[in-house]
């Protein structure tokens, strides 16, 4: 079974967000690491680029396929994880921590709100696998 | 004391060194006379600044035996259609018949020069032009263009017949926004399909796909309410080997907001010669010569992507047309520049002339009845597998495919056996992989495609290795997770080669790694 932390919140693209103040640090989700297979190479956007909520921010590109990565919530960039450029594989080993993937000024609490919780998430993960 | 067995050496065929590693100074495949002129100095032939001075260190040297079982060996690695079943979904990788080789080498054709004139390029200037009527009876849409060189290329020149003929009914000049810009496309297109209406300057919106795995028509409606629509770009049979039964409403969406239908012609083998995409309400599709009509797919082929369109769309299809010109009895055939409407040329000369000579060697010997029946045998051989492996792979749709079948690695991982193990097990069957994880919208994907080209007894056989892999996954599933065991090199770390490639030989890592 996927690992879902508890104190994040969820997109249903598979991706987590961590807020703090108002600042939003975002990866993918364990669930999603697995899914793809082995990472090869993740593609991210530029400090300052603004995103709205479920709208691409970039993509990661696996061993199987090239898939894009959704911002669970509007914001603009403020911080780039670069380390992933020369280490993809960051992705499959460490989702939650070392993989974060930008962090953002997050545009609109309730937006956060409207998200999953991990107890969410984890039955949205059991309904899809069924 | 030890006894033991001097074990032998493996012989050069069981593995082959690169050209470079079989060099031996001072070996060569030449002699030459001796000299019987006066020797000039190099340096008063060549001047220095662009002679290099590096004595061309790192060349192999080796003889012309050498380089023969070299190439011939390396030769006898490669898996082709020539020498099995090659069900690469979404591929059509049908046999290429010796017959089409011969006459694309006449003499006439092969050796025209591209840039002689109209009077001396008859033969070929009527060989694109019946190509072209062809095509048209065969897509059911009368404006055809052979330039583009391959499939996308063929998508690119079809959206922007689109684009030309949407600017020029609107009355938009290029420069103008906003024009209509929302290109729509299923979740279950090929990649290229969004790559191209990106290139052409459209707006990509994503059409949901229903659990049956077809166009889902109250998106398609909710998508076409939001406005701006110039199109919709479809595969039909789409990518889940499923034909759009809907496709005539589809279509009437799409005119009644105010855009045309691009069909996207990668399947087209499973419609020849039994229904026809003009007929269906579609507005423009691109053929691949190289999957539906047997010319080389794969290898560098190279691909032909011909655009066939409507009438409404031909004034803008790319110049020069081949056109034929009646004169009192006499029928001669000329390139049309004139086309003032035209996107202008996507390539350059005719496209690629040798395909076009293969495909219709392809279409008349097969003839209107060949040309169905081969589309049935190809419908019909994928149902016989899908048939056949419906109790042993999860298959994620109920109706029945078209030319192609979409199972899933679902049973089989939860034992831990995936698609791609699935897929490497095979080659020790014998058989080229099937198209693995496409398409997206189907987690863990094998997209099976026969072709027509198979008979029973290698669809039983193949059938049988599937089965047996599926058993493999059961009770024994290291076998499939190490797979594959009979080729000369085993599983390859493929997230390592792509993490960390290494590009290029290079004689002195090879020294320090040894």
């Amino acid at each position: 079974m996927a690992n879902v932390p508890e104190k994040l919140n969820y997109s249903k693209d598979h991706e987590w967000i961590k807020v703090e103040g108002e600042t939003g640090t975002v990866g993918i989700t364990d669930h999603a690491q697995h899914a793809l297979g082995d990472v090869v190479y993740v593609e991210l956007p530029k400090v300052g680029d603004k995103f709205e909520a479920h709208e691409a921010f970039g993509s990661v590109e696996s061993v199987k396929a090239v898939s894009e990565l959704f911002s669970p919530v509007s914001g603009e960039v403020i911080e780039v994880n670069e380390s992933l450029q020369d280490e993809p594989e960051k992705v499959n080993t460490d989702p939650y921590g070392e993989a974060w993937m930008i962090r953002i000024r997050v545009g609109s609490a309730g937006e956060v709100d409207s998200l999953l919780t991990s107890a969410e998430y984890e039955d949205y993960l059991k309904a899809e696998t069924e | 004391m030890k006894s033991h067995t001097p074990k032998a050496a493996p012989h050069v065929t069981q593995n082959e060194a690169l050209i470079f590693e079989r060099s031996q100074p001072g070996r060569t495949g030449y002699s030459l006379p001796p000299l019987d002129v006066d020797e000039t100095p190099l340096d008063e032939l060549v001047p220095e600044e662009f002679r290099r001075d590096d004595e061309l260190e790192g060349l192999p040297e080796v003889s012309e035996t050498d380089v023969v079982r070299h190439f011939t060996r390396i030769s006898t690695w490669n898996y082709s259609v020539d020498l099995g079943m090659y069900p690469l979904g979404s591929c059509t990788m049908k046999y290429n018949s010796r017959l089409n080789e011969k006459v694309a080498r006449i003499n006439g054709f092969a050796n025209l020069h591209p840039l002689a004139p109209d009077a001396e390029a008859q033969g070929a200037l009527q060989l694109l032009h019946e190509l072209q009527e062809h095509l048209a009876e065969i897509t059911g849409l009368p404006g055809v263009s052979l330039q583009p060189a391959a499939g996308a290329h063929g998508e690119m020149t079809g959206i922007m017949l689109i684009r030309a003929l949407l600017d020029s009914r609107d009355g938009v000049a290029e420069s103008n926004s906003p024009r209509r810009n929302v290109m729509l496309i299923p979740d279950s297109a090929h990649g290229t399909n969004p790559a191209s209406a990106n290139l052409s300057g459209f707006k990509v919106k994503t059409v949901k796909s229903t659990a049956e795995g077809l166009t889902d028509l109250e998106a398609l409606r909710a998508l076409c309410a939001e406005g701006d629509i110039a199109g919709l770009m479809l595969t039909n049979p789409n990518t889940l080997g499923l034909f759009e039964r809907n496709i005539k409403e589809i279509c009437g969406i799409i005119h009644d907001a105010g855009g045309l239908v691009y069909m996207d012609g990668a399947n087209m083998n499973a419609l020849v010669g039994v229904a026809r995409p003009g007929d269906m309400g579609v507005d423009v599709i691109h053929l691949n010569l190289h999957k539906t009509f047997s010319t080389p797919h794969g290898g560098g082929g190279p691909g032909s992507g011909p655009c066939c369109c409507t009438k409404e769309l031909e004034p803008f299809l790319p110049t020069p047309r081949v056109v034929k010109d009646v004169r009192g009895g006499d029928e001669t055939y000329k390139l049309d520049f004139n086309r003032p409407q035209s996107i202008g040329r996507v390539k350059a000369f005719h496209g690629n002339f040798g395909m076009a000579v293969r495909a219709l060697s392809y279409i008349l010997t097969h003839g209107r009845d060949g040309l169905r029946e081969a589309t049935e045998a190809a419908v019909l051989n994928a149902r016989y597998i899908a048939q056949g492996l419906k109790d042993d792979y999860d298959k994620p749709f109920d109706s029945p495919p078209m030319h192609e079948v979409v199972f899933t690695d679902k049973r089989q991982s939860r034992k831990g056996v995936h698609t791609l193990d699935i897929a490497k097990r095979l080659i020790d069957y014998g058989f080229h992989p099937m198209t693995i994880y496409f398409p997206l919208i189907v987690q863990g994907a094998m997209l099976i495609e026969p072709t027509e080209s198979v008979g029973r007894g290698e669809l039983d056989q193949f059938i049988y290795a599937m089965k047996q892999i599926a058993r493999e996954a059961l009770e024994d599933p290291e076998t499939v997770l190490n797979a594959p065991h009979t080729t000369r090199i085993g599983r390859l770390d493929e997230a390592a080669a792509a993490r960390k490639p290494v590009l290029r030989w290079k004689a002195e890592e090879q020294v320090s790694a040894a």
